[in-house]
Protein backbone atom coordinates (compact mmCIF):
# COMPACT_ATOMS: atom_id res chain seq x y z
CA UNK A 1 0.00 0.00 0.00
CA UNK A 2 2.90 2.36 -0.68
CA UNK A 3 3.48 4.20 -3.94
CA UNK A 4 6.20 3.08 -6.29
CA UNK A 5 9.08 5.58 -6.48
CA UNK A 6 8.52 8.71 -8.55
CA UNK A 7 10.16 12.06 -9.11
CA UNK A 8 8.27 14.83 -7.33
CA UNK A 9 8.08 18.23 -8.96
CA UNK A 10 6.40 21.16 -7.27
CA UNK A 11 5.29 23.52 -10.02
CA UNK A 12 6.50 27.07 -9.37
CA UNK A 13 4.36 28.66 -12.07
CA UNK A 14 1.83 27.61 -14.71
CA UNK A 15 4.62 27.91 -17.30
CA UNK A 16 6.79 25.59 -15.25
CA UNK A 17 3.96 23.05 -15.02
CA UNK A 18 3.36 23.21 -18.76
CA UNK A 19 7.07 22.69 -19.41
CA UNK A 20 7.05 19.57 -17.27
CA UNK A 21 3.97 18.21 -19.06
CA UNK A 22 5.45 19.04 -22.47
CA UNK A 23 8.61 17.20 -21.55
CA UNK A 24 7.13 14.13 -19.83
CA UNK A 25 3.65 13.76 -21.36
CA UNK A 26 1.98 10.56 -20.19
CA UNK A 27 4.82 9.79 -17.78
CA UNK A 28 3.78 12.70 -15.57
CA UNK A 29 0.59 12.80 -13.54
CA UNK A 30 -0.80 16.03 -12.12
CA UNK A 31 -1.38 16.12 -8.37
CA UNK A 32 -4.18 18.56 -7.53
CA UNK A 33 -6.27 17.55 -4.50
CA UNK A 34 -4.90 14.02 -4.62
CA UNK A 35 -8.07 12.39 -3.35
CA UNK A 36 -8.19 10.01 -6.29
CA UNK A 37 -4.57 10.14 -7.46
CA UNK A 38 -2.98 9.32 -4.09
CA UNK A 39 -5.14 6.21 -3.54
CA UNK A 40 -4.24 5.13 -7.06
CA UNK A 41 -0.57 5.70 -6.23
CA UNK A 42 -0.88 3.84 -2.92
CA UNK A 43 -2.54 0.89 -4.65
CA UNK A 44 0.00 1.13 -7.49
CA UNK A 45 -2.79 1.33 -10.02
CA UNK A 46 -0.64 4.08 -11.50
CA UNK A 47 3.14 4.30 -11.40
CA UNK A 48 4.09 7.60 -12.97
CA UNK A 49 7.71 8.63 -13.46
CA UNK A 50 6.84 12.16 -12.36
CA UNK A 51 4.22 13.52 -9.97
CA UNK A 52 3.63 17.17 -10.77
CA UNK A 53 2.19 18.95 -7.73
CA UNK A 54 0.31 22.08 -8.77
CA UNK A 55 -0.93 23.06 -5.30
CA UNK A 56 1.41 26.06 -5.07
CA UNK A 57 -0.21 27.70 -8.12
CA UNK A 58 -2.52 29.97 -6.18
CA UNK A 59 -3.61 31.72 -9.37
CA UNK A 60 -5.49 28.53 -10.27
CA UNK A 61 -7.38 28.55 -6.97
CA UNK A 62 -9.60 31.55 -7.61
CA UNK A 63 -13.33 31.96 -8.15
CA UNK A 64 -13.99 35.06 -10.25
CA UNK A 65 -15.82 36.41 -13.28
CA UNK A 66 -14.54 36.36 -16.83
CA UNK A 67 -14.77 40.04 -17.84
CA UNK A 68 -15.46 39.24 -21.51
CA UNK A 69 -18.28 36.73 -21.16
CA UNK A 70 -19.51 37.36 -17.63
CA UNK A 71 -19.06 33.65 -16.93
CA UNK A 72 -18.35 32.35 -13.47
CA UNK A 73 -14.76 31.16 -13.70
CA UNK A 74 -13.62 28.51 -11.25
CA UNK A 75 -9.94 27.70 -11.12
CA UNK A 76 -8.81 24.13 -11.31
CA UNK A 77 -7.51 24.10 -7.71
CA UNK A 78 -10.71 25.31 -6.06
CA UNK A 79 -11.62 22.69 -3.51
CA UNK A 80 -15.04 21.06 -3.14
CA UNK A 81 -15.53 22.61 0.29
CA UNK A 82 -15.06 26.11 -1.07
CA UNK A 83 -17.53 25.50 -3.90
CA UNK A 84 -20.04 24.27 -1.31
CA UNK A 85 -19.74 27.42 0.82
CA UNK A 86 -18.97 30.17 -1.70
CA UNK A 87 -21.72 32.80 -1.95
CA UNK A 88 -21.04 33.69 -5.57
CA UNK A 89 -21.24 30.03 -6.59
CA UNK A 90 -24.52 29.64 -4.70
CA UNK A 91 -25.98 32.65 -6.51
CA UNK A 92 -24.64 32.02 -9.99
CA UNK A 93 -24.26 28.25 -10.22
CA UNK A 94 -26.71 26.87 -7.67
CA UNK A 95 -26.44 23.38 -9.15
CA UNK A 96 -22.79 23.24 -8.05
CA UNK A 97 -23.74 24.49 -4.61
CA UNK A 98 -26.36 21.75 -4.30
CA UNK A 99 -24.08 19.02 -5.63
CA UNK A 100 -20.93 19.76 -3.58
CA UNK A 101 -22.12 18.25 -0.28
CA UNK A 102 -22.73 14.96 -2.10
CA UNK A 103 -19.08 14.56 -2.96
CA UNK A 104 -17.44 11.97 -0.72
CA UNK A 105 -16.87 12.90 2.94
CA UNK A 106 -15.82 16.14 4.65
CA UNK A 107 -12.12 15.24 4.87
CA UNK A 108 -12.08 14.46 1.16
CA UNK A 109 -14.00 17.64 0.26
CA UNK A 110 -11.39 19.66 2.14
CA UNK A 111 -8.68 18.56 -0.30
CA UNK A 112 -10.37 17.43 -3.53
CA UNK A 113 -10.57 19.93 -6.38
CA UNK A 114 -12.92 20.79 -9.24
CA UNK A 115 -10.20 20.46 -11.87
CA UNK A 116 -8.91 17.19 -10.51
CA UNK A 117 -12.36 15.66 -10.66
CA UNK A 118 -13.01 16.91 -14.20
CA UNK A 119 -9.60 15.78 -15.45
CA UNK A 120 -9.98 12.32 -13.92
CA UNK A 121 -13.28 11.88 -15.80
CA UNK A 122 -14.70 9.35 -13.38
CA UNK A 123 -18.19 8.58 -14.70
CA UNK A 124 -19.63 8.19 -11.19
CA UNK A 125 -18.40 11.60 -10.03
CA UNK A 126 -20.60 14.66 -9.51
CA UNK A 127 -18.64 17.45 -11.21
CA UNK A 128 -18.47 15.98 -14.72
CA UNK A 129 -22.26 15.56 -14.82
CA UNK A 130 -22.82 19.07 -13.45
CA UNK A 131 -20.42 20.54 -16.00
CA UNK A 132 -22.35 18.85 -18.83
CA UNK A 133 -25.73 19.87 -17.40
CA UNK A 134 -24.59 23.49 -17.17
CA UNK A 135 -22.97 23.44 -20.62
CA UNK A 136 -19.74 24.53 -18.97
CA UNK A 137 -16.52 25.25 -20.82
CA UNK A 138 -13.35 23.48 -19.76
CA UNK A 139 -10.13 25.38 -20.30
CA UNK A 140 -6.92 23.54 -21.17
CA UNK A 141 -3.45 25.01 -21.51
CA UNK A 142 -0.26 23.65 -23.03
CA UNK A 143 3.19 25.06 -23.69
CA UNK A 144 3.01 24.50 -27.41
CA UNK A 145 -0.69 25.02 -28.04
CA UNK A 146 -1.57 27.91 -25.76
CA UNK A 147 -5.02 27.83 -24.23
CA UNK A 148 -8.10 26.18 -25.74
CA UNK A 149 -11.66 25.69 -24.57
CA UNK A 150 -13.69 22.52 -24.83
CA UNK A 151 -17.41 22.26 -24.09
CA UNK A 152 -17.99 19.86 -21.22
CA UNK A 153 -20.35 17.82 -23.41
CA UNK A 154 -17.41 17.04 -25.73
CA UNK A 155 -14.77 16.68 -23.02
CA UNK A 156 -15.67 13.32 -21.51
CA UNK A 157 -14.74 10.59 -23.96
CA UNK A 158 -14.93 7.37 -21.96
CA UNK A 159 -14.07 5.68 -18.70
CA UNK A 160 -11.34 7.97 -17.26
CA UNK A 161 -10.83 9.24 -20.79
CA UNK A 162 -11.12 12.88 -21.71
CA UNK A 163 -10.28 15.33 -24.43
CA UNK A 164 -7.26 16.54 -22.42
CA UNK A 165 -3.97 15.71 -24.11
CA UNK A 166 -1.07 14.49 -22.03
CA UNK A 167 0.79 17.80 -22.43
CA UNK A 168 -2.21 19.87 -21.33
CA UNK A 169 -3.13 21.17 -17.92
CA UNK A 170 -6.78 21.66 -17.08
CA UNK A 171 -6.63 25.24 -15.76
CA UNK A 172 -10.27 25.91 -14.98
CA UNK A 173 -13.91 25.69 -15.89
CA UNK A 174 -16.30 28.48 -16.93
CA UNK A 175 -20.02 28.52 -16.21
CA UNK A 176 -22.08 30.94 -18.29
CA UNK A 177 -24.52 33.16 -16.38
CA UNK A 178 -27.82 31.32 -15.89
CA UNK A 179 -30.85 32.93 -17.48
CA UNK A 180 -33.50 34.56 -15.26
CA UNK A 181 -35.77 31.59 -15.87
CA UNK A 182 -33.13 28.92 -15.20
CA UNK A 183 -33.86 26.23 -12.63
CA UNK A 184 -31.86 23.24 -11.46
CA UNK A 185 -32.14 19.99 -9.63
CA UNK A 186 -29.46 17.73 -8.24
CA UNK A 187 -30.34 14.24 -6.99
CA UNK A 188 -28.22 11.28 -6.01
CA UNK A 189 -28.65 7.83 -4.55
CA UNK A 190 -25.80 6.04 -2.80
CA UNK A 191 -25.70 3.14 -0.38
CA UNK A 192 -24.11 5.35 2.26
CA UNK A 193 -23.82 9.13 2.36
CA UNK A 194 -20.59 10.09 0.62
CA UNK A 195 -20.14 6.90 -1.34
CA UNK A 196 -19.98 6.96 -5.09
CA UNK A 197 -23.41 7.30 -6.60
CA UNK A 198 -25.39 4.26 -7.60
CA UNK A 199 -27.16 6.75 -9.85
CA UNK A 200 -27.12 10.52 -9.85
CA UNK A 201 -28.88 13.23 -11.83
CA UNK A 202 -27.87 16.80 -12.65
CA UNK A 203 -30.65 18.67 -14.40
CA UNK A 204 -30.81 22.22 -15.71
CA UNK A 205 -33.81 23.76 -17.41
CA UNK A 206 -35.16 27.06 -18.64
CA UNK A 207 -38.76 28.14 -18.64
CA UNK A 208 -41.51 27.17 -16.23
CA UNK A 209 -43.85 24.24 -15.66
CA UNK A 210 -45.85 23.70 -18.81
CA UNK A 211 -43.56 25.95 -20.84
CA UNK A 212 -40.03 24.60 -20.74
CA UNK A 213 -37.77 25.96 -23.47
CA UNK A 214 -34.54 24.10 -22.80
CA UNK A 215 -33.44 21.22 -20.64
CA UNK A 216 -30.40 19.08 -19.98
CA UNK A 217 -30.97 15.82 -18.13
CA UNK A 218 -27.59 14.31 -17.25
CA UNK A 219 -27.17 11.06 -15.35
CA UNK A 220 -23.98 9.79 -13.75
CA UNK A 221 -22.98 6.38 -12.46
CA UNK A 222 -24.80 4.77 -15.39
CA UNK A 223 -22.19 4.66 -18.17
CA UNK A 224 -18.61 5.38 -19.13
CA UNK A 225 -19.20 9.14 -19.15
CA UNK A 226 -21.93 11.48 -17.91
CA UNK A 227 -24.98 10.42 -19.92
CA UNK A 228 -27.29 13.01 -21.44
CA UNK A 229 -30.84 11.74 -21.70
CA UNK A 230 -31.62 13.82 -24.77
CA UNK A 231 -34.76 12.02 -25.94
CA UNK A 232 -36.22 12.25 -22.47
CA UNK A 233 -35.37 15.96 -22.23
CA UNK A 234 -36.93 16.63 -25.63
CA UNK A 235 -40.08 14.81 -24.54
CA UNK A 236 -40.32 16.82 -21.34
CA UNK A 237 -39.89 20.08 -23.25
CA UNK A 238 -42.58 18.96 -25.68
CA UNK A 239 -44.90 18.57 -22.72
CA UNK A 240 -45.63 14.86 -22.87
CA UNK A 241 -47.06 13.10 -19.82
CA UNK A 242 -44.47 11.88 -17.35
CA UNK A 243 -44.94 8.16 -18.15
CA UNK A 244 -44.08 8.90 -21.77
CA UNK A 245 -40.88 10.74 -20.73
CA UNK A 246 -40.09 7.85 -18.42
CA UNK A 247 -40.41 5.40 -21.29
CA UNK A 248 -38.03 7.52 -23.36
CA UNK A 249 -35.55 7.53 -20.51
CA UNK A 250 -35.77 3.77 -20.06
CA UNK A 251 -35.20 3.40 -23.79
CA UNK A 252 -32.07 5.51 -23.92
CA UNK A 253 -30.29 4.48 -20.72
CA UNK A 254 -28.09 1.42 -20.91
CA UNK A 255 -26.51 1.37 -17.46
CA UNK A 256 -23.35 -0.53 -16.67
CA UNK A 257 -23.98 -2.73 -13.63
CA UNK A 258 -21.66 -2.35 -10.64
CA UNK A 259 -20.95 -4.54 -7.61
CA UNK A 260 -24.26 -3.72 -5.97
CA UNK A 261 -26.72 -2.66 -8.65
CA UNK A 262 -27.82 -4.45 -11.79
CA UNK A 263 -28.50 -2.51 -14.96
CA UNK A 264 -32.21 -2.99 -14.32
CA UNK A 265 -31.94 -1.60 -10.79
CA UNK A 266 -30.00 1.42 -12.00
CA UNK A 267 -32.61 2.11 -14.67
CA UNK A 268 -35.32 1.89 -12.04
CA UNK A 269 -33.44 4.29 -9.74
CA UNK A 270 -32.81 6.70 -12.61
CA UNK A 271 -36.55 6.94 -13.23
CA UNK A 272 -37.06 7.55 -9.53
CA UNK A 273 -34.54 10.41 -9.58
CA UNK A 274 -36.11 11.89 -12.68
CA UNK A 275 -39.47 11.90 -10.96
CA UNK A 276 -38.00 13.69 -7.93
CA UNK A 277 -36.18 16.21 -10.08
CA UNK A 278 -39.34 16.84 -12.08
CA UNK A 279 -41.08 17.69 -8.82
CA UNK A 280 -38.15 19.90 -7.77
CA UNK A 281 -38.82 21.95 -10.89
CA UNK A 282 -42.37 22.57 -9.72
CA UNK A 283 -44.10 20.31 -12.20
CA UNK A 284 -47.33 18.75 -11.00
CA UNK A 285 -47.34 14.96 -11.03
CA UNK A 286 -50.44 13.07 -12.04
CA UNK A 287 -52.16 11.36 -9.13
CA UNK A 288 -50.85 13.75 -6.47
CA UNK B 1 14.66 12.26 0.33
CA UNK B 2 13.42 15.77 0.69
CA UNK B 3 13.55 18.19 3.61
CA UNK B 4 10.28 19.69 4.75
CA UNK B 5 9.49 22.12 7.52
CA UNK B 6 6.12 22.25 9.18
CA UNK B 7 4.36 23.33 12.33
CA UNK B 8 3.45 20.08 14.05
CA UNK B 9 1.21 20.31 17.10
CA UNK B 10 2.43 23.85 17.67
CA UNK B 11 6.14 23.10 17.28
CA UNK B 12 8.28 23.89 14.28
CA UNK B 13 9.86 20.71 13.02
CA UNK B 14 12.15 19.87 10.15
CA UNK B 15 11.99 16.40 8.65
CA UNK B 16 13.64 14.49 5.86
CA UNK B 17 10.96 12.45 4.11
CA UNK B 18 10.79 10.18 1.14
CA UNK B 19 8.95 11.73 -1.79
CA UNK B 20 6.58 8.80 -2.08
CA UNK B 21 5.78 8.70 1.64
CA UNK B 22 2.34 9.80 2.73
CA UNK B 23 1.83 12.16 5.62
CA UNK B 24 0.45 9.53 8.00
CA UNK B 25 3.56 7.37 7.58
CA UNK B 26 5.83 10.36 8.18
CA UNK B 27 3.94 11.26 11.36
CA UNK B 28 4.03 7.72 12.69
CA UNK B 29 7.49 6.62 11.65
CA UNK B 30 9.55 9.80 11.67
CA UNK B 31 7.81 11.71 14.47
CA UNK B 32 6.66 8.82 16.66
CA UNK B 33 3.10 10.14 16.65
CA UNK B 34 1.38 6.80 16.49
CA UNK B 35 -2.04 8.13 17.47
CA UNK B 36 -2.60 8.61 13.74
CA UNK B 37 -3.68 5.14 12.65
CA UNK B 38 -3.44 3.50 9.27
CA UNK B 39 -6.41 1.42 8.25
CA UNK B 40 -6.98 1.15 4.53
CA UNK B 41 -4.41 3.57 3.10
CA UNK B 42 -6.70 4.49 0.26
CA UNK B 43 -8.99 7.04 1.79
CA UNK B 44 -11.93 4.87 2.79
CA UNK B 45 -11.67 4.34 6.55
CA UNK B 46 -10.70 7.70 8.10
CA UNK B 47 -8.44 6.19 10.80
CA UNK B 48 -5.56 8.42 9.63
CA UNK B 49 -7.50 11.69 9.96
CA UNK B 50 -5.31 14.66 10.92
CA UNK B 51 -5.83 18.41 10.70
CA UNK B 52 -3.87 20.30 8.06
CA UNK B 53 -4.15 24.09 8.09
CA UNK B 54 -7.22 23.74 10.28
CA UNK B 55 -9.16 21.21 8.21
CA UNK B 56 -9.57 17.49 8.85
CA UNK B 57 -7.95 15.53 6.02
CA UNK B 58 -6.92 11.98 5.27
CA UNK B 59 -3.29 11.54 6.29
CA UNK B 60 -2.89 8.73 3.77
CA UNK B 61 -4.11 10.86 0.85
CA UNK B 62 -1.54 13.59 1.18
CA UNK B 63 2.15 13.17 0.48
CA UNK B 64 4.41 14.21 3.33
CA UNK B 65 6.25 16.57 0.98
CA UNK B 66 2.96 18.41 0.50
CA UNK B 67 2.91 19.28 4.20
CA UNK B 68 5.94 21.54 3.72
CA UNK B 69 4.97 24.88 5.24
CA UNK B 70 1.67 23.58 6.61
CA UNK B 71 0.23 23.52 10.13
CA UNK B 72 -0.46 19.93 11.07
CA UNK B 73 -2.21 18.75 14.20
CA UNK B 74 -2.58 15.14 15.25
CA UNK B 75 -4.60 13.64 18.07
CA UNK B 76 -1.55 14.03 20.34
CA UNK B 77 -1.76 17.81 19.90
CA UNK B 78 -5.40 18.07 20.96
CA UNK B 79 -5.16 16.96 24.58
CA UNK B 80 -5.71 20.41 26.05
CA UNK B 81 -8.54 21.36 23.75
CA UNK B 82 -11.81 21.62 25.70
CA UNK B 83 -13.89 20.24 22.83
CA UNK B 84 -11.58 17.25 22.52
CA UNK B 85 -11.62 16.73 26.29
CA UNK B 86 -15.44 16.71 26.29
CA UNK B 87 -15.52 14.29 23.35
CA UNK B 88 -13.02 11.92 24.93
CA UNK B 89 -14.94 11.86 28.21
CA UNK B 90 -18.20 11.23 26.39
CA UNK B 91 -16.65 8.45 24.28
CA UNK B 92 -15.53 6.71 27.47
CA UNK B 93 -18.88 7.15 29.21
CA UNK B 94 -20.95 5.93 26.28
CA UNK B 95 -18.65 3.06 25.34
CA UNK B 96 -18.12 4.66 21.96
CA UNK B 97 -15.01 2.59 21.37
CA UNK B 98 -13.97 -0.98 21.78
CA UNK B 99 -10.67 -1.68 20.09
CA UNK B 100 -10.00 2.04 19.68
CA UNK B 101 -8.36 1.80 16.30
CA UNK B 102 -10.75 4.21 14.62
CA UNK B 103 -11.13 6.51 17.63
CA UNK B 104 -8.53 9.23 16.90
CA UNK B 105 -10.07 9.76 13.47
CA UNK B 106 -13.58 9.89 14.88
CA UNK B 107 -12.54 12.35 17.58
CA UNK B 108 -10.86 14.74 15.16
CA UNK B 109 -13.77 14.60 12.73
CA UNK B 110 -16.33 15.06 15.50
CA UNK B 111 -14.40 18.01 16.94
CA UNK B 112 -14.54 19.68 13.55
CA UNK B 113 -18.29 19.10 13.34
CA UNK B 114 -18.89 20.63 16.79
CA UNK B 115 -16.78 23.65 15.83
CA UNK B 116 -18.96 24.14 12.74
CA UNK B 117 -22.26 23.32 14.41
CA UNK B 118 -22.45 23.35 18.21
CA UNK B 119 -25.90 21.75 18.14
CA UNK B 120 -25.76 19.00 15.51
CA UNK B 121 -28.71 16.69 14.97
CA UNK B 122 -28.14 12.95 15.10
CA UNK B 123 -28.65 12.90 11.37
CA UNK B 124 -25.97 15.52 10.77
CA UNK B 125 -23.60 13.72 13.15
CA UNK B 126 -24.08 10.57 11.10
CA UNK B 127 -23.55 12.43 7.84
CA UNK B 128 -20.40 14.18 9.06
CA UNK B 129 -18.92 10.98 10.45
CA UNK B 130 -19.89 8.92 7.40
CA UNK B 131 -16.30 8.92 6.16
CA UNK B 132 -15.00 7.22 9.29
CA UNK B 133 -15.44 3.47 9.68
CA UNK B 134 -15.80 1.62 12.98
CA UNK B 135 -15.94 -2.16 12.96
CA UNK B 136 -16.77 -2.60 16.66
CA UNK B 137 -19.49 -0.29 17.90
CA UNK B 138 -22.16 -0.19 15.24
CA UNK B 139 -21.96 3.62 15.45
CA UNK B 140 -24.94 4.11 17.75
CA UNK B 141 -22.72 4.75 20.78
CA UNK B 142 -20.45 7.06 18.79
CA UNK B 143 -23.40 9.20 17.73
CA UNK B 144 -24.59 9.18 21.36
CA UNK B 145 -21.19 10.34 22.58
CA UNK B 146 -20.88 13.17 20.07
CA UNK B 147 -24.38 14.32 20.90
CA UNK B 148 -23.58 14.22 24.63
CA UNK B 149 -20.31 16.12 24.26
CA UNK B 150 -21.95 18.80 22.13
CA UNK B 151 -24.73 19.22 24.69
CA UNK B 152 -22.30 19.58 27.57
CA UNK B 153 -20.24 22.11 25.67
CA UNK B 154 -23.35 24.15 24.96
CA UNK B 155 -24.49 24.01 28.56
CA UNK B 156 -21.15 24.98 30.07
CA UNK B 157 -19.52 27.35 27.63
CA UNK B 158 -17.95 29.50 30.34
CA UNK B 159 -16.05 26.72 32.08
CA UNK B 160 -12.93 25.11 30.68
CA UNK B 161 -15.22 22.75 28.81
CA UNK B 162 -14.42 19.72 30.90
CA UNK B 163 -17.37 17.40 31.10
CA UNK B 164 -18.72 17.28 34.63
Amino acid sequence: MKPAPFAYVRAQSVEHALDVLAEHGDDALVLAGGQSLVPMLNLRLVQPAVVLDINALRGLAAIDTDPASGALRIGTLVRHREIASHQTVAARAPLLHDAAPWIAHPAVRHRGTLGGSLALADPAAEWPACAVALDATIRLASRDGGERSVPASAFFQGLYQSERRADELLVGCDFAPPGDDAVFSFRELARRHGDYAAVGLALSARGRPGAWTAMRVVFFGVGDTPVQASACAAALIAGVDFPEAQARLEGELDPRPDLWFSAQAKRHLAVHLLREAWRDLGNPMAGE
Amino acid sequence: MQDIELELNGQRVRLAVSRREHLADALRQRCGLTGTHLGCEHGVCGACTVRVDGAAVRGCLMLAVQADGARVRTIEGEGDDPVMRALQDAFVERNALQCGYCTPGFLLTAAELIALDPDPSRESIRAYLSGNLCRCTGYQAIVDAVELAARRLREAPSTDGRAR
